[in-house]
Formats: structure tokens, C-alpha cells, sequence
């Protein structure tokens, strides 16, 4: 087992945390609580946790706010709980800095799973420099991309589009924040381009063994499949 | 340092609108030719059964054969849209139906003889306006055309034939011709065909045509028509030539200008320029000088003519205001950058041009500077007018003025008498001096001069001693007697050149005062309902008419009942005149080319993003219309759209906030049911899983069993506190879609991966097209819609077999379609099972009967439909159709 690892709940709800801290302890993180926004953002400050599971309807202020707030000085990964399910929500949170989204009711194993995902550094070019997933090899010091070791050729854009995806592996990634980094910060009104590029990403990449590599979140954007 | 080949940017850019315009515009050949019988209706059907043979959609808007057998054979095959039947004044006309056109939309239509003039009563007063509109409308129309009809033409056709042409079509028509084709003959050929009796002459026949089919007539008319279409080609050169670059035709900027007055000769000058500046490439400029001279309701309608006559043929029109005509010409001329002018050759009294420094031609060449003159002749020519009596020259009221003079002068004669006894003659003078003077504030120039002349003589005859004689014998006499003439003459001109000047300065202060009390009563308005009531007074106290305020829909449509603030109602006659206006941008109705014969004049409310409405103006007695008003009220019409617009969009804001506040308000509650309903079920899911993974091992079978019934019940709770939650969303009406674009197969394919837990994805078959291009919708809430049926699907087939999903493109209609292989619906169930709460015979426990109606929700919110059929093959299939943006799929 590695160095334990901190987590933070910030929810209103006791039962929620109850279950959260049951679901987590087992898996060896170690879990404080805070049950409104503001000691929410005390205890981040003050637990440095490797991770925060933050909920959006809190009795003092919006999580959303609390997200702003905390993404001022630190760059702690969070993953937002909430039972707001409509796209504009998800899409808000991700845009305001969470790196990753789960609507309750959800599954122990899904939770789990985002907040491996979501722990996991963003690969660069100089430490981990080759990212694998299944098929797929994407070397990023030599900027080349295989699948089944055979290598395969992608355009500038292409290649943008995948490293950034590559970069959030595992996680959801939003059309606004593709379309900023691969086309530039005003291009945000033409998503039908991103479609363009990702159905030809995808038949370049994904193989009939392969499956789906690169996941729709529909409204919200695209998540690519990070092996375990 | 030179650029020699480096077009214009903004000339390129006009080009490129020409083009984009053209490929939207429909495309207009001419078939040209010299005279009457050279065969060009022939030639133009002979076309049209080329066209239609390559499978164009022809048909022929009208066309006349005069009976000929040849061309009439030519007819059979090519459809006809009937002719529209007009009374008038008891005989039936026939013209051409040109919304019967528009509504069956061919591609080509053939209109013959574009110079017709229409039965009074039509849309147009012309066919060439029909055959425009038609243009407008996308529609391509071939036409025939004759030279003498051509505007700039005419003078010179009737010259040389002696043939008086009233038909005329404006020359901008023909170079808005996108090909025109020649039909030509020999004046020999001709004239035989003439002789065989080919040649349809027209009802009146015989006498004016023996003049007109000479040999020599032919000829002249058949040079014409060869120049003309050759310039025509020479002009297409040109513009190749610009957008390709292809060397230099660079004109140096020149730019012509012509004086336009009431004068029926300043029509052959505009006719004239125009021949110029076509030939010479460069634009012109028509200019009137309004000078402090009444005008009579006859100037003031030739005028009118003549300046839209420059409009028709291209000009750009300028107004401008002084006595000095020379002066305030070659002012505006300098303002335009005009670098040649045109004038037409004095022809008129000598005296007078001496009185006035010269004739307008010589003062312009005087003057002119750098400005080149170009000294026109015209009023020597054949079937010039001839000059209007004087009377008529200086107006109706001068011999009331002249009789007001003389009766002036004999006053003062009484005046005088009475007070020679006491002041002795000389001091007379000061009295006549006095009566010029005031006379001078009133009467018209010449009565002024002659009240000088006749108080001069008069003071001579009576009071100047020798008296009752014209002789004068005292130098000291003398001296008065001439100081007397000149002072009277030089204060009688000043006095009226002051009071002119005012006059006018007043007119424009009028029209000033006028514009800014709409602005300050507008600003001054409290709503919409107040600002239009306050424009409509000051618009009828001006005009002395009656106006109508007809506003837009928010469709975009004209509102059936006209505004409350306006003083008069209109027919559903009226009405079209007015729906046309709104429709085309275009001023229509009375004293317009549109439909002049309408009651009301109509222009429309607009502004360079919205079209607002329409403005028509009722006008009580009224029988001219000037350009100077219509271009006030065309302003005025711009400041009122200006306020409707505003006040538009200060509603539009009001109700976007009463919608945002209530939308937020909406939401929170939604969001503290959810918290509410959902949290306790999150609890449940999150125990029960924990529970699992601890007595996984334990092997205890009844747990296990317990524990599926557990998650089971909490997924069904889950799904129906979701399908409240959400049909209460979309029964709000509040359903802001998150329209992206997408690709339809994805949003299947992720569709079947949410229901995975209740439909194992080999049951799913999905077909799409390879070809279908991208689409736009709330992929969000179509996947969601598509999870219901889906879900539908699985709970109404048995467990082996397949459920068939598809996506097509109809048009710009994208249709979804679920299939299952079930036993389908019961009969009559198609409709109900979109209802709220209808539970289907055959469904399973544990459904709120909410799935179907929130799949009809968001079908609708996507302005959509859903419907349920039970497949002839067996199984019920769902379609959902949704009018959809869709992108030309990129390679």
C-alpha cells in the first residue's frame, strides 16, 4: 500500500459523509469532514488533502463559489457529488476548475474509480514521457502515437486534440476547455469542428478489439480511457 | 511610385456583392433587336425549348404570337400560366399573373415585350417592373426588347423616324441583363418580310410604320441596337476585367455632372450624360438647383420626372439651393468631384443672359475652373419643345404682381400729389423710392422692376418740371431723374434677393423644426403606444394628411389591425400595398412606380437590422408630391422605425429579466426537491454496495438475494423520482435547449451504453447512413429521450429479441426510430400512450406511465414530433422527427 492518502468531504448531508467515510476508509484514504462551505475552504487550507469530493448545494454558499474560491491558491484535484444532473451544471463545475463530475445516486465502484482518475497527474513530456491505454501508445517527448505498435499518423490538429485529452486521462474533459486548447481562446462557438476531428480521432485510433477509447459525455464533452 | 494593376478594394468588394447577389438574384436575358418582326419572340422560344429540353422548368408568363403559325407551333409543349383578367372601366385586359408566377416558382419564365405597360389597376405601371420583381424572387426570365424602347434612346429614335415612342424602359435594366443576344436581320430582309405581311405592326398600323421601315430608318436603328449591344459587351468586358485583373481600363477618376431643371429639354440632357458616362465608365451625377422661383404644379411634375429619370438611368441625384444657378451648379459639381459638366446650349432670350452675366453655359465655362464643359445642343433639334409662352415662364402670379405694381405706383402718384404743395417735388421721390422698396418684400422680381420703370416715368411725367412731358431740362433734374432709376432698380433687386434668401433659410427652418419636434416629442414619449400617437400628429399636421402605423409580428409578419395610434384604417387592398412595402424594404402606393394607383402612400418602418413595419400616408387633397418632401418623410419614417426599435428592445430586455428571475427561482426549487428526494436514495445505493462488497465472501445466498432486491427497488424509486423531476421540468415550459453539433450515430451509440444494466448491447442494432452529416440538437436531452424508449423497448419484447434503432435525414427532417419485436401496441393505444400516467395494457409493474410523455417533451421542446406504430412485420416502432440544422459533412 502506498502513503496514506487524505481525502476531504465537504457536504451537508451527515448520512452522505457517514457512507463516504465507510466507502473510503476500507480503501485506505484517510477522511475529514466539513459539513459547509466555509470550513470547507478552512479545512482545505489547513489539511492539505490529496483530494476534495465536494457537493454544490450547501447551506452557506454555493459549491460553485467554494470551487472558485479554492482554485485561487490551490491546485488540489476535485471531483464535485451532486444530484444536480442537468448539463449546464456539470459544464459550470467543470469549466470553474472541478476535474471531474458524479451525480448522486452513483456507484461505489464508479466513485472509486473517478477519484483514482482524478489523483492521477497530468502526464508531461519530460517525466512520463509515453502515456499508454489499451492499444494505444502516445509517446509525447517524440510526438508519435501507435496502436497495436503500429504507428499511426495524425495531423497537428489531430495530434493537439489528443494530447489534451491525453493530459486529462481519465477524466471528462469539456468542449470549451478542447476547443480553447487546441483552436485558441475565441473559438469557443464552433463545436462543430470538435466533432469533425474526434469522429476522424476516432476512426484512426480505435480498432474493432480496441472498444470505445475516447468516450462522449453528451452536453459536456469528452472523457478518454485511462488503463488501471 | 505607380500600382498599376491593383483594384480598388472597395470596387472589388461591390463586385463580389454583384456576384453574391446574382447567384441569389434570377438570371435575365434579353433578346435584342432593331424593330418590330426580326424575329425575336422566335428566337427567345426557340431558347426556351433548348432549355426545356435539358430538363429546365419553363413556362411562359406570357408571350405574343400575333397569330403566327411559326411561332405558335414553337408554343406547344411549354406550359402557360394563365393571364390575369383586369376591368377596366368596363373592358376586359388580360396581363400577365405575376403571383400566379411567384407562387409556382419556375425556374425560367418568358416575358415578351419588356416595354408593355400594364393595364392601370396591375401591381406595376410597367412589365419591366414585373419582370424585376420576378428576378428578385430568384426566378430566371428571358424577355424581348426593341432599341427604340430603350430609355436613353428615345430622343434620338424619334428623331430619326419621326415616331413618337411612349414605351420606354430605363437603360439600368439592360445592364442588369446577365446575356443579351442580338436578333438581327437586314433592313432588306426585313422590309420583304414586311412586304409578305410578317411583320405585326400593332393596331395602328400603316402610316407611322411606312415611316418607320424605311430603308434608311432601318438602318440608323439597326447601328443602334449593333452599338448598343456591343457596349453592353464592352461593359462585361470591363468587369471581367476588373475581378481578374487583366491589365488596366483604369479610368482616371472621372465623374460627370448634369444640371437638371423643369425644362422638358433636360431630359434629352440626362439621356446624353448618361450615353457619356456609359461609354466613358464613369459615374454621374444629376444636380438641381432650387432657386427662389415659384415653380407651377406643371414644373413641379416634369421636374419630378426628370429627376427620376436620372435616378432610373443611374445617377446619383443632388440637391441644392441659390439664385446664382452657375455658381451653386459648379459649388455642388466641386462637393461631388465632378470633372465634367454637362449644359444644354443657350437658347433663350439674349437680353435676359445679359442682364445676368451671360448665359448659364458661358457663366459655367467662365467659372469653371478646371471643371471641363460640354455644351449640348438640343433645343434647335427636330420635336423639341417649344418655348412656353412668357407668361407661363414667370409664373401665374406675375400679371397679379404686374396689376398690384401699377396700382402701387398710382397710390404713390396720389400720395405724391397731395404732398407737393408742401415738400416740393424732389421730395416725391423719396415716396416712389419707399413704394419700390416695400413692393420688393412682396411681388416677384419683374413686377419690382417694372413698379421702378413706372414710378420713374411716372415722377418724370407729373412732378418734374417741364410737367406732363417725358423731357427733362435742368441738369440738376437730369441727375435726379437717373440717380432716382438707378437707386430704385438696385433697391428693388436687393430687397427681393433678401427677402428670397429668407424665404428659403424659413423653409429650411420648417423643415428643421419640423424633424426636431418629432425627435423631442419621441424622447419625450412614455411608451411605444405614446411616441408613435405624438409622431403620427406632427407627421399629419406637416403633410396635412392622414397616417396609418402598421407594426411587425414577432414572426416577422405585418399585424392584421393597424396601430392605435394611427388616424386612418386601411382595406385589405390597402393592406397588400402595405404587405408588399414591408416585404420588399421599398416605398409602394401612390406617387411610387408600385401599385400608384393605391389610395395611401406607404413606406417602411426600418432600420439597417430590423424591419419594423409600415408607415402609409393618406392624403386628402393632394395631386403632386415632391422630392423634397418625400425625402422628409422618408426621414421622418427613419426616426419613427428608430423608436419602435428601441422601444422593442427595451421590452425584449424587460422580459428576458422576468424570465431569467423566474427560470432561477424555477430551478432552486427543483434543486432542493432533488437534494431532498435524492440524497436518501444516494444513502441506500451507497450501503447497499458497501454491504455487498463486505458479504461477498461471507456466503450467505439469502443476503445476496436480499440485497439484489435492495438495488433493484432503489434503481426503480431512483427512476421515477428522475421521471418527476423531469416532466416537471418540461411541463414548466422552461426547457432552454444546449444546442451543439453532433454526430447522430454517436448519440445512439451512447444512448444504448446508459441502459447497458437493462439492455445488453448485442440486442441493439444500429443503422446510420455513412453519408449523414452533422447535425445540431441537445444531444443531452435527445440521449436521455432515446434511454426512455430504449428502456420502453426492453420492458414491452421478450428477452431474445432484437430492438432496431435508426437515424435518417429527410430533407432538414432527422428521424430517430426505435424498433422492437414485441407484441406491439393494442389497438387505439397509438395516441394515449404519450399521455401522462397511461400505463399500457401488457406493461410491466413499477412504471410511471412518465417515460413516453417526457420523450414527446423533449421532441417538442426540439420543435419536433414523436409517434407510435405497430409495425406490419410485428413490434411497435417509435419515430421521432426533428427539424435539424445539418452541415455539408467536411472530407
Amino acid at each position: 500500500m502506498t502513503a496514506e492518502r487524505t481525502v476531504l468531504v465537504i457536504d451537508d448531508e451527515p448520512p452522505i459523509r457517514r457512507l463516504l467515510r465507510l466507502t473510503l476508509e476500507p480503501q485506505g484514504y484517510r477522511v475529514f469532514e466539513a459539513d459547509n462551505g466555509q470550513l470547507g475552504l478552512q479545512e482545505a487550507a489547513a489539511r492539505r488533502p490529496d483530494v476534495i469530493v465536494l457537493d454544490l448545494g450547501l447551506p452557506d454558499m454555493d459549491g460553485l463559489t467554494v470551487l472558485k474560491r479554492l482554485r485561487e491558491w490551490s491546485q488540489t484535484p476535485v471531483l464535485v457529488l451532486s444530484v444536480r444532473d442537468r448539463e449546464a451544471d456539470k459544464v459550470a463545475a467543470l469549466d470553474n476548475g472541478a476535474d471531474d463530475y458524479l451525480t448522486k445516486p452513483f456507484g461505489t465502484e464508479e466513485l472509486l474509480a473517478r477519484m483514482r482518475a482524478v489523483q492521477r497527474r497530468a502526464p508531461e513530456a519530460q517525466e512520463e514521457p509515453v502515456f499508454v491505454s489499451g492499444d494505444l501508445a502516445v509517446d509525447l517527448a517524440g510526438r508519435t502515437v501507435t496502436v497495436k505498435k503500429k504507428e499511426v499518423h495524425l495531423t497537428a490538429t489531430e495530434y493537439a486534440l489528443l494530447h489534451e485529452l491525453v493530459r486529462h486521462a481519465g477524466k471528462v474533459v469539456t468542449h470549451a476547455q478542447l476547443l480553447r486548447a487546441v483552436w485558441g481562446p475565441n473559438s469557443e462557438g464552433q463545436s462543430q469542428y470538435l466533432r469533425v476531428y474526434i469522429t476522424h480521432l476516432r476512426k484512426k485510433l480505435e480498432t474493432t478489439t480496441s472498444g470505445k477509447l475516447i468516450q462522449t459525455e453528451p452536453g459536456i464533452g469528452y472523457r478518454l480511457l485511462a488503463s488501471e | 511610385m505607380t500600382e498599376p494593376s491593383r483594384p480598388n478594394p472597395d470596387a472589388l468588394l461591390a463586385e463580389i456583392q454583384r456576384e453574391e447577389q446574382s447567384a441569389k438574384r434570377g438570371q435575365l436575358k434579353i433578346f435584342f433587336g432593331m424593330s418590330p418582326g426580326v424575329g425575336k419572340t422566335y428566337a427567345m422560344l426557340e431558347a426556351a425549348r433548348v432549355q426545356k429540353a435539358e430538363g429546365v422548368d419553363v413556362m411562359i408568363g406570357v408571350v405574343e404570337t400575333h397569330g403566327r403559325a411559326e411561332t405558335e407551333a414553337l408554343l406547344a409543349g411549354l406550359p402557360i400560366i394563365p393571364r390575369k383578367k383586369i376591368d377596366y372601366r368596363g373592358v376586359t385586359l388580360q396581363e400577365m399573373d405575376i403571383d400566379a408566377i411567384l407562387a409556382r416558382r419556375p425556374a425560367l419564365v418568358l416575358v415578351d415585350e419588356l416595354a408593355h405597360t400594364n393595364a392601370p389597376g396591375s401591381r406595376h405601371p410597367k412589365r419591366y417592373q414585373d419582370a424585376l420583381e420576378l428576378l428578385d424572387a430568384g426566378i430566371n426570365v428571358f424577355t424581348t426588347l426593341n432599341v427604340q424602347h430603350l430609355e436613353s434612346r428615345l430622343d434620338v429614335v424619334q428623331q430619326i423616324s419621326g415616331v413618337v415612342v411612349r414605351e420606354a424602359v430605363p437603360d439600368s435594366v439592360l445592364d442588369q441583363a446577365d446575356e443579351i443576344e442580338l436578333v438581327d436581320v437586314t433592313p432588306d430582309q426585313l422590309r420583304k418580310r414586311l412586304a409578305e405581311g410578317k411583320v405585326y405592326l400593332g393596331e395602328r398600323a400603316a402610316t407611322a410604320s411606312e415611316n418607320f421601315f424605311r430603308e434608311e430608318t432601318l438602318t440608323a436603328l439597326r447601328e443602334m441596337a449593333l452599338r448598343t449591344t456591343a457596349e453592353h459587351v464592352d461593359q462585361e468586358l470591363r468587369d471581367v476585367m476588373r475581378t481578374k485583373r487583366i491589365g488596366a481600363p483604369w479610368k482616371s477618376g472621372q465623374r460627370l455632372g448634369v444640371g437638371v431643371g423643369p425644362s422638358p429639354f433636360s431630359g434629352q440632357l440626362i439621356r446624353w450624360t448618361r450615353r457619356i458616362a456609359a461609354a466613358m465608365d464613369a459615374p454621374w451625377v444629376a444636380v438641381y438647383v432650387e432657386t427662389s422661383a415659384a415653380l407651377s404644379e406643371d414644373e413641379k411634375r416634369r421636374l419630378t420626372k426628370n429627376l427620376s429619370l436620372a435616378r432610373q438611368l443611374g445617377a446619383e441625384v443632388v440637391m441644392t439651393t441659390g439664385d446664382d444657378v452657375a455658381s451653386a451648379l459648379l459649388a455642388a459639381a466641386r462637393d461631388q468631384g465632378v470633372t465634367e459638366m454637362v449644359v444644354g446650349k443657350p437658347s433663350g432670350n439674349r437680353l435676359l443672359e445679359l442682364l445676368q452675366g451671360g448665359s448659364l453655359a458661358s457663366r459655367l465655362i467662365q467659372r469653371g475652373g478646371d471643371i471641363d464643359v460640354h455644351v449640348v445642343s438640343g433645343a434647335t433639334r427636330t420635336g423639341a419643345p417649344k418655348r412656353r409662352p412668357w407668361t407661363q415662364d414667370v409664373g401665374i402670379n406675375f400679371l397679379r404682381d404686374c396689376a398690384a405694381g401699377v396700382g402701387a405706383v398710382v397710390a404713390a402718384t396720389g400720395v405724391g400729389w397731395l404732398l407737393q404743395g408742401v415738400t416740393g417735388y424732389a421730395a416725391i421721390s423719396l415716396v416712389y423710392l419707399l413704394c419700390v422698396v416695400l413692393l420688393a418684400m412682396v411681388l416677384n422680381r419683374w413686377a419690382v422692376l417694372l413698379v421702378a420703370a413706372l414710378s420713374a416715368l411716372a415722377w418724370n411725367y407729373l412732378f418734374i418740371p417741364p410737367l406732363y412731358t417725358f423731357r427733362i431740362t435742368s441738369a440738376h433734374d437730369l441727375m435726379m431723374f437717373s440717380m432716382f432709376f438707378v437707386v430704385a432698380l438696385a433697391m428693388g433687386h436687393i430687397t427681393h434677393q433678401l427677402r428670397t434668401r429668407e424665404t428659403a433659410e424659413r423653409r429650411r427652418e420648417r423643415r428643421a423644426s419640423a424633424l426636431n419636434r418629432l425627435l423631442e416629442s419621441v424622447t419625450a414619449s412614455a411608451s411605444l403606444e405614446d411616441g408613435l400617437a405624438r409622431a403620427v400628429k406632427e407627421v399629419d399636421a406637416l403633410f396635412r394628411s392622414r397616417t396609418v402605423i402598421l407594426l411587425a409580428t414577432a414572426e416577422g409578419r405585418l399585424e392584421e389591425a393597424p396601430h392605435p395610434a394611427s388616424t386612418f384604417s386601411v382595406d385589405a387592398k390597402e393592406r397588400a400595398v402595405a404587405a408588399w412595402t414591408f416585404e420588399r424594404g421599398q416605398a409602394a402606393g401612390r406617387f411610387t412606380d408600385t401599385l400608384p394607383d393605391a389610395q395611401g402612400l406607404y413606406l417602411p418602418l426600418q432600420t439597417s437590422k430590423n424591419k419594423l413595419g409600415v408607415m402609409g400616408i393618406h392624403f386628402e387633397e393632394r395631386n403632386t408630391w415632391t422630392l423634397d418632401e418625400n425625402d422628409l418623410l422618408e426621414t421622418f419614417a427613419g426616426q419613427i422605425a428608430v423608436m419602435i426599435e428601441s422601444y422593442r428592445s427595451i421590452e425584449t430586455a424587460q422580459q428576458a429579466r422576468v424570465a431569467e428571475e423566474s427560470e432561477r427561482l424555477h430551478r432552486t426549487l427543483l434543486d432542493s426537491v432533488s437534494h431532498e428526494l435524492k440524497t436518501p436514495l444516494a444513502v441506500i445505493g451507497a450501503a447497499t454496495d458497501g454491504l455487498d462488497t463486505q458479504l461477498k465472501d461471507a456466503g450467505l445466498p439469502l443476503t445476496e438475494t436480499f440485497l439484489d432486491e435492495i438495488k433493484a427497488a432503489n434503481r426503480r424509486l431512483n427512476r421515477i423520482v428522475t421521471n418527476l423531476l423531469d416532466m416537471t421540468r418540461i411541463d414548466s415550459g422552461r426547457l432552454p435547449l444546449n444546442l451543439e453539433w453532433g454526430e447522430a450515430r454517436e448519440l445512439l451509440e451512447s444512448a444504448v451504453s446508459q441502459v447497458e444494466n437493462e439492455v445488453s448491447r448485442e440486442r441493439v442494432h444500429i443503422t446510420v447512413p455513412e453519408d449523414l452529416p452533422l447535425v445540431r440538437l441537445d444531444f443531452g436531452l435527445m440521449e436521455q429521450a432515446l434511454c426512455n424508449l430504449l428502456v420502453n423497448a426492453v420492458e414491452h419484447s421478450p428477452a431474445a429479441t432484437s430492438i432496431d434503432m435508426s437515424a435518417q435525414l429527410d430533407g432538414a427532417t432527422l428521424l430517430l426510430r426505435i424498433r422492437d419485436h414485441g407484441p406491439g401496441l393494442a389497438a387505439g393505444e397509438e395516441k394515449k400512450v404519450f399521455e401522462k400516467f397511461f400505463r399500457g395494457t401488457g406493461s410491466r409493474p413499477g412504471g410511471t406511465g412518465l417515460g413516453l410523455s417526457i420523450v414527446q417533451g423533449i421532441a417538442r421542446a426540439h420543435h419536433g414530433e414523436i409517434d407510435a406504430k405497430n409495425n406490419p412485420a410485428g413490434g411497435a416502432a417509435f419515430t421521432i422527427r426533428v427539424p435539424v440544422e445539418t452541415t455539408a459533412r467536411p472530407s
